[in-house]
C-alpha cells in the first residue's frame, strides 16, 4: 500500500505491507528521523509526539493509514543545533534536558501549544505537558524553557 | 623522555601496534574518525591512554566514564581543558569504548567526575608538566621561566614560544600519571568552577543526538524477545506458524531465550505480539500484600553492625520517654523512558556490542567470558541511552542481542518494549526499617537503635546475573547484586548511646540491581523522619534539634543556608497542624552527610495536604548542597533538580506490583510517575569549594528527599507517613485514623 504524506514540508511517498504501521516506524525506519522516540508504544509517555496537520499526536499509536495526505512535522523540521527554533534555543539557553530522550517529545508538544496559545500561563503549560514524561527530572527547567519562549516569566 | 611515535597512515592516526586480524565494522565508533585512533595505549596509568595532542592543537580525551546525560560531557572537558590550559573548544571526547579509553570503573555512585575526573585532571596535569619539560628543552629556557597560554609555552614577559603541536603533535607521551604532578591554583581556574553550557543540548533539543536506538548496522536485523509468563519458565513448544502472516519474519530459539527477528522492525513486534509459544514450570513469586511481613520473618543470614557507640540500657531505663517505629520502602523499577535498545556483531572470532551499559569495561568482560573469547577480542561502544540511574534493562538486551548474533551470524538489534523494561529490568531492593530511641527528662537522645532487614548482596559477583544466559543454559556467576544498600542507616548526629545494623536477608521477591542512591534513599526516610519524631516528642524545633546534635561545620552551614531561604521561624513540628482545615499546610526538613565521608545536603519542603482527598501537593523545594569542588555549579543544580524530582516521584507514587507469576506494573498506567503538573518551585544553593576536592553531585540530593517530605506532612497534619509511596488513598486512611 503507498501512502502519500508531507514531512517536515517535502511531499513522500511510502509503501508499507501494513497499513496499521505505527507512523513513529515510519519516521524513524523509512525516514530516518530518529529525532521521534519510541518510548512506550503506548501513547502513554509523549517521547513519540510529531505534528499531524498542526496538531500534536503520540505516532506510536497513529497508523499510517490515518497519515493519507496529510502534512507531519517532527522535531528536525522546527531546527537544527546551529539554528534552533525560538523554543528550541529557549531549552537551550535553560539547559534545560539530561538525558535527552524525552526531550523531542516535549518540545513538540509544547511547540503546538505555542502555536495556538503564543502567550500561555505557566498552569497552561503545566497542563499541556501532562502527558509527557521525564525520568531525569527536568521538569522545572522545561516549565522554564517554555515560558522563557513565551516571552513571560515562570 | 622516551616518545613512541605514532604512525600515520593514510592521513589517518594510527598507533605502531598491528591491529592484526581484528576486523571491525565500518565506523564502529559512532564519533567521525575515533577508530584511527584503535591501538593506543588503554593502562589507566598512562597519559597517552587519557589524551592525544594533535599536530593542529586540537586534543582528544578519553574518559571511560560515560556522561548518562548528568553532565560528565562538559564538567570532565572543564577540568583537563583547566590543567592543558587550551580553550575547551578544542577538546574532543571519546566516553566508554572498550578499545578506545581506559577502564576507570562503571559509572556509578556519583564518581563520574569525583573519581573519573579527578583522574583524568590528573593525567592533563602530567601531560601539562611534561609540555613544559619539552619547551624548556626547545627554547632552551628552565621550565621556571616559561608560561603556558591557549596551549602555547612561551618565556615569560614575552619572547619565544612553542605551541603544543608543535612538541607532541600526534605522538605518544610515554608517560605514566604522576600523582604528584601540580594542579592548577584554583585562584587562576578559567574553567572549573563556571557554569559553562553543555555541549549535548543543542542536539539533544533538536533530535540530532544519536541514541543506540538509532544505531543501524549494515546487515542488521530487528528482534523482538519474547519473555516467559513465569520467572524461569521452560519453553515447550513454539508454532511457528502462529506468524506465518508476517512476510520475511522468523523464530529464533536458544533453548528458553525465544525471539523474532525480522529485516523491518514493525513486523518484528507483529510477529512478537502472535507469537504461540508454550510454557511450562517456573517459579512462583511471593505475595506482594506481605513483602514487609516475610522480610521480617525471613531467616537472618548475616548480621552486620554499621556503628556501634555506648550501649541501649536507656531504652529500657525509668524516667525515659521511648519511641519506635517501622519505616518501609517498597520495591521500585528504574523506569528508563527509553526501552533498553542494543546492537550486537558477533563473528566467530570477535564481538561488537554498542550499548547504554554504565559499565562497558565491566560488562566487556562479562560477555568475553559467555562467549568464550579473549577479553581484547569484545569490543563494547557506550552509546547514549535514555537515564536509568543504575542497571536497568540495557546489558540483559545486550546479551540477548549478542546470543542472537551470534546464532544468526549477523548484527542483530534487540529493543525492549514497554512491558519488557518494567516487567523485567532489575528492581530496586525492598528495604524495612525498625528504630528505637530514649528521650531523657531535658529532651536530649539517650539511646537511638536502628535496624534494618535489607536483602543481601553476593560477595564478588561480577555483575546483575542477566536473564539471557539463564535462559538459553550458559552458565553465569549466580547471587544478587544490590548496591551498598547498608549505608546511612546510622544517624549523622553525635549520639552517644547509637546502634545501628543491618539483618541480611537472603531474597528479594524479583531480581535487584543497583538504583539511584543504593539504599541510602530509604535510609535517610527513615533516619531523618525519626529524628523530627524524635524532636516533636521533645518538643523541639527541627533545626534547632538537629543543628545541637551535628559537630560537621559544613552540614551547620548547609542546614543555615536552607532555613535563611525559608525564612524558618522555630517551632516544634505538627503544633500548627490544623485539623479541621480542607487544605493543611507544613514545611519540613531533612539532612544527609553522603555515605558520612562524601556530599552534604539540608533540604527544606512546604507542603499542602488536601484533607478530603489525601492528595499531597509540594509547593517548594529548598536545598543547600556541598559537594566539595563544584565543577560546574549550573550542572550540579540540574542535578540536584533531577534529584529532587525524580525522588518525589519514587516517594509518591511508586511500587512495583506482581502477582504470583509476574509483574503486574507494566507500563505508565500501572506504575505511574511524577507529571508536569505536580512540579514543585526548587531553589538549590551550592556550596562552592575551590580548594576542595569534587565530592560527587549525581545521588546525594536524592537522599533527603522522602524525609523532608514525610517531615513537612507530619507538620501540616500531625500524622506521620512511613511507608512508601505516599499515595492519595494511603494518606487519606492514615489521616482518617488520627
Amino acid at each position: 500500500m503507498n501512502i502519500q504524506l508531507r514531512v517536515n514540508g517535502t511531499p513522500r511517498t511510502i509503501q508499507v505491507d501494513d497499513p496499521d504501521t505505527p507512523l513513529l516506524y515510519v519516521l524513524r525506519n523509512d525516514l530516518d528521523l530518529t529525532g521521534t522516540r519510541f518510548g512506550c508504544g503506548l501513547a502513554q509517555c509523549g517521547a513519540c509526539t510529531v505534528h499531524v496537520d498542526g496538531r500534536a499526536v503520540r505516532s506510536c499509536s497513529t497508523p499510517i493509514r490515518a497519515i493519507q495526505g496529510k502534512s507531519v512535522r517532527t522535531i528536525e523540521g522546527l531546527g537544527a543545533p546551529d539554528k534552533p527554533d525560538p523554543l528550541q534555543a529557549a531549552f537551550i539557553a535553560e539547559q534545560a534536558a539530561q538525558c535527552g530522550y524525552c526531550t523531542a517529545g516535549i518540545v513538540m508538544t509544547a511547540r503546538a501549544l505555542l502555536d495556538s496559545n503564543p502567550h500561555p500561563t505557566e498552569g497552561q503549560v503545566r497542563d499541556a505537558l501532562t502527558g509527557n514524561l521525564c525520568r531525569c527530572g527536568s521538569h522545572a527547567r522545561v516549565l522554564k524553557a517554555v515560558m522563557r519562549a513565551a516571552g513571560g516569566r515562570s | 623522555m622516551k616518545r613512541r611515535a605514532f604512525l600515520k597512515a593514510g592521513g589517518a592516526l594510527v598507533v605502531g601496534v598491528a591491529l592484526g586480524d581484528f576486523r571491525l565494522p565500518v565506523a564502529a565508533q559512532p564519533m567521525p574518525n575515533a577508530d584511527r585512533f584503535l591501538g593506543k595505549p588503554l593502562a589507566p596509568d598512562q597519559v597517552d591512554s587519557f589524551l592525544v595532542i594533535h599536530a593542529d592543537d586540537t586534543v582528544t580525551m578519553f574518559a571511560g566514564k560515560i556522561d548518562l546525560g548528568t553532565g560528565g560531557r562538559i564538567a570532565l572537558r572543564q577540568m583537563v581543558a583547566e590543567e592543558l590550559d587550551i580553550p575547551i573548544e578544542r577538546l574532543a571526547m571519546i566516553e566508554g569504548d572498550t578499545a578506545l579509553t581506559p577502564d576507570q570503573g562503571r559509572t556509578s555512585g556519583s564518581y563520574g567526575v569525583a573519581r573519573g575526573g579527578v583522574q583524568l585532571r590528573q593525567a592533563a596535569a602530567t601531560a601539562r608538566q611534561t609540555l613544559l619539560a619539552l619547551a624548556a628543552q626547545k627554547l632552551g629556557r628552565p621550565a621556571e621561566d616559561l608560561e603556558v597560554a591557549d596551549g602555547a609555552i612561551r618565556v615569560k614577559g614575552g619572547g619565544a614560544s612553542v605551541r603544543y603541536g608543535e612538541l607532541v603533535g600526534d605522538k605518544a607521551f610515554g608517560v605514566k600519571v604522576d600523582p604528584k604532578a601540580p594542579l592548577k591554583d584554583p585562584q587562576r581556574f578559567r574553567f572549573i568552577g563556571k557554569s559553562l553550557a553543555r555541549p549535548d543540548i543543542p542536539a539533544k533539543v533538536t533530535g540530532r543526538n544519536r541514541f543506540v536506538h538509532d544505531l543501524k548496522v549494515p546487515g542488521m536485523v530487528h528482534a523482538r524477545v519474547i519473555h516467559p509468563p513465569i520467572v524461569g519458565a521452560t519453553l515447550r513448544a513454539v508454532d511457528e506458524s502462529s506468524i506465518a502472516s508476517v512476510p520475511g519474519t522468523r523464530v529464533v530459539r536458544v533453548e528458553n531465550l525465544l525471539a523474532v527477528v525480522s529485516e523491518r522492525e514493525w513486523d518484528a513486534v507483529r510477529a512478537a505480539r502472535l507469537l504461540k509459544a508454550e510454557w511450562t514450570g517456573g517459579t512462583p513469586l511471593p505475595d506482594h500484600a506481605t513483602l514487609f511481613d516475610g522480610m521480617k520473618a525471613a531467616k537472618v543470614v548475616r548480621q552486620q553492625d554499621v556503628a556501634k557507640k555506648g550501649d541501649l540500657a536507656a531504652l529500657s531505663a525509668p524516667g525515659m520517654r521511648t519511641l519506635n517505629a517501622t519505616y518501609r520502602w517498597p520495591m521500585q523499577t528504574h523506569g528508563s523512558m527509553g526501552p533498553s535498545c542494543a546492537v550486537a556483531d558477533v563473528g566467530t572470532d570477535r564481538a561488537t556490542i554498542w550499548s547504554s551499559t554504565q559499565g562497558p569495561h565491566q560488562y566487556q568482560a562479562i560477555f568475553a567470558r559467555l562467549l568464550g573469547m579473549p577479553r581484547e577480542r569484545v569490543r563494547i561502544i557506550y552509546m547514549d541511552g535514555a537515564g536509568t540511574y543504575g542497571q536497568a534493562g540495557a546489558e540483559d538486551a545486550a546479551c540477548e542481542a549478542l546470543l542472537l548474533s551470534k546464532t544468526l551470524a549477523r548484527p542483530v538489534r534487540v529493543q525492549w518494549m514497554r512491558h519488557d523494561e518494567h516487567g523485567w529490568d532489575p528492581k530496586g531492593p525492598p528495604q524495612l526499617l525498625e528504630l528505637r530511641a530514649a528521650v531523657d527528662a531535658q529532651g536530649a537522645v539517650a539511646a537511638w537503635e536502628t535496624r534494618a532487614w535489607l536483602p543481601v548482596a553476593t560477595a564478588n559477583l561480577p555483575g546483575v546475573p542477566l536473564l539471557a544466559p539463564d535462559a538459553a543454559k550458559i552458565e553465569q556467576p549466580q547471587g544478587r547484586s544490590t548496591g551498598l544498600i547498608y549505608q546511612n542507616v546510622d544517624p549523622p548526629y553525635a549520639f552517644g548511646n547509637m546502634h545501628a545494623g543491618v539483618n541480611w536477608i537472603a531474597d528479594a521477591p524479583l531480581r535487584t540491581s543497583a538504583i539511584r542512591a543504593p539504599g541510602k534513599i530509604a535510609n535517610t526516610f527513615a533516619v531523618e523522619s525519626f529524628t523530627d519524631e524524635i524532636a516533636a516528642l521533645a518538643g523541639v524545633d527541627p533545626l534547632e534539634f538537629r543543628l545541637r546534635h551535628l559537630t560537621n561545620p559544613r552540614g551547620i552551614e548547609v542546614l543555615r543556608a536552607v532555613a535563611a531561604r525559608m525564612n524558618w521561624q522555630p517551632r516544634p513540628a505538627g503544633r500548627a497542624a490544623d485539623r479541621s482545615a480542607a487544605v493543611m499546610k507544613g514545611r519540613g526538613l531533612a539532612y544527609v552527610h553522603y555515605k558520612h565521608d562524601e556530599t552534604i545536603v539540608a533540604m527544606g519542603m512546604e507542603v499542602e495536604v488536601t484533607r478530603a482527598t489525601g492528595a499531597i501537593r509540594v509547593i517548594r523545594v529548598v536545598c543547600a548542597q556541598d559537594c566539595g569542588l563544584a565543577v560546574n555549579p549550573d550542572n550540579v543544580r540540574s542535578q540536584v533538580e533531577g534529584n529532587v524530582i525524580q525522588t518525589l516521584s519514587r516517594t509518591l507514587h511508586e511500587d512495583v506490583t506482581w502477582d504470583r507469576q509476574h509483574v503486574t506494573s507494566i507500563d505508565w498506567a500501572t506504575y505511574p510517575i511524577l507529571k508536569f503538573p505536580e512540579t514543585p518551585a526548587i531553589d538549590v544553593d551550592v556550596v562552592q569549594r575551590l580548594n576542595e576536592p569534587p565530592l560527587g553531585a549525581g545521588e546525594a540530593g536524592a537522599a533527603p528527599v522522602p524525609a523532608a517530605l514525610s517531615n513537612a506532612v507530619f507538620d501540616a497534619t500531625g500524622v506521620r507517613l512511613r511507608e512508601v509511596p505516599f499515595r492519595p488513598d494511603r494518606v487519606k486512611a492514615v489521616l482518617g485514623g488520627s
